[in-house]
């Protein structure tokens, strides 16, 4: 029963194997969601704490949290939270989504 | 890079061969979208990502080094981490910075088992490692073990203290200075501190 | 700030297991430690993290466990710490504190 009480995240203490420490260099999308996430969190602005981006990420639910790389957690927690107070809608999400894809199939026809 | 002009956006990512995976297509939409509403610039995306890659761990190795050349400072440095880092000119912005002491029997190790809480305006941004399930797993349990991962064998008469920084504050190891380096400047010091001994799963290299 | 406890001040973190943002790590629920240092006050990251931010800031501490005290199995140095920080809700004197109170 209290086990039902931990998130995913919350792993301290649990028994793992070796620690991997390969780097890999960061992409530039993963560095412009870091960007967003501190410019959204600055004391000027406050859209998005980062304690709300955590409470996201953990509510992403435990399959999701380890299928997800870092940065997938934070962009999906980050616009999560941003849905939640109306700073943008999942319809225009949606449709500028459709955007970017069909820009990008676009440009690999060319 | 042009890509960070959003809105028209024709240039795809420099890092992007295959297609664009869900994720990635969120940030450019999402990202898009608040440049359109006013909510960030185009140039305060780029400003905020050159401003994160010219954070290095060489900002940690330069109060390190500077702590163990001027007793005062490192006082200081101990007494108020965030002051001290601020008077050699380091911006902390929002970071409470606890700087930890190495002694000759304590050993200190920083990790963030609930996320990734990392000292970035010191450090730059974390290692893999520190965000992996198997370090933020087993160092709060068996530090001496995954240590001995990092290849630091720590004598048996040390304690070593492991720092969970899971609320406000971040943390910075003080390491101990390396034995015959009484000679070394200041500059030739902070090349002796690299990020991994900053965090304390490692010790400084030796001269 | 009102900080009820003080450095040197021997503590439990509560047993409790409450659905949503939660600032105290799992395994440190139950256990008994010494507070190290008052942090300062802050808002409590377990109301921001929804967005309520009109809280008043309580006192964070930095509580230090012996590792033989947290993990009834720990093989490694008998002096060995673990610190976690800990905001003020999730604290309590322990029963020794308050028979000397």
């Amino acid at each position: 029963m209290q086990e039902a009480g931990r998130g995913p995240h919350d792993m301290g203490g649990e028994s793992a194997g070796p620690v991997d420490q390969a780097a890999h260099d960061r992409l530039m999308w993963e560095k412009r969601v870091d960007a967003l996430v501190t410019l959204l969190g600055h004391k000027d602005r406050q859209v998005l704490r980062v304690d709300e981006l955590r409470r996201g990420i953990e509510q992403l639910g435990a399959a999701a949290y380890d299928r997800m790389s870092y940065y997938e957690r934070w962009v999906a927690s980050m616009t999560n939270v941003l849905l939640e107070k109306g700073i943008i809608t999942s319809d225009e999400l949606g449709r500028r989504m459709a955007e970017v894809e069909a820009r990008q199939a676009e440009e690999a026809g060319r | 890079m042009t890509d960070q002009h959003a809105g028209h956006d024709h240039t795809p990512p420099a890092d992007q061969d295959g297609p664009l995976t869900y994720y990635q297509t969120m940030e450019i939409a999402l990202r898009e979208l608040l440049v359109e509403k006013g909510v960030v610039t185009a140039d305060q995306i780029r400003a905020a990502v050159e401003a994160m890659d010219a954070r290095t761990p060489a900002a940690g190795g330069r109060v390190v080094a500077k702590a163990w050349c001027d007793l005062d400072f490192k006082q200081r440095l101990i007494a108020d981490g965030t002051a001290a880092c601020e008077e050699l000119g380091i911006d902390m912005g929002p970071t409470r910075l606890v700087v930890v002491e190495n002694t000759d029997d304590i050993h200190n190790v920083i990790v963030c088992t609930l996320c990734s809480c990392y000292p970035r305006m010191l450090l730059g941004p974390p290692p893999d490692w520190y965000k992996s399930r198997a370090y933020r797993s087993r160092v709060v349990r068996e530090p001496r073990a995954v240590l001995r991962e990092f290849g630091t064998e720590l004598p048996d008469h040390f304690d070593v203290r492991v720092h969970d920084s899971t609320a406000d504050m971040r943390y910075l190891v003080l390491p101990r200075r390396p034995d015959g380096t009484s000679n070394l400047s200041e500059e030739a010091l902070a090349d002796l501190v690299g990020r991994d001994c900053l965090v304390g799963v490692t010790l400084p290299r030796l001269p | 700030m009102n900080a009820r406890f003080g450095p040197g001040d021997a503590v439990r973190v509560r047993v409790a297991y409450p659905p949503g943002h939660v600032r105290t790590p799992y395994y440190i629920r139950g256990r008994e430690g010494v507070v190290e240092r008052v942090c300062g006050a802050f808002r409590n990251p377990e109301e921001l993290a929804y967005g309520r931010s009109d809280g008043q800031p309580m006192a964070l501490y930095r509580v230090r466990f012996l590792q033989r005290d947290v993990w009834p199995d720990y093989a490694e140095g008998g002096g060995d710490t673990l610190d976690v920080e800990i905001y003020e809700h999730w604290l309590e004197p322990t029963a020794a504190r308050e028979s000397t109170e």
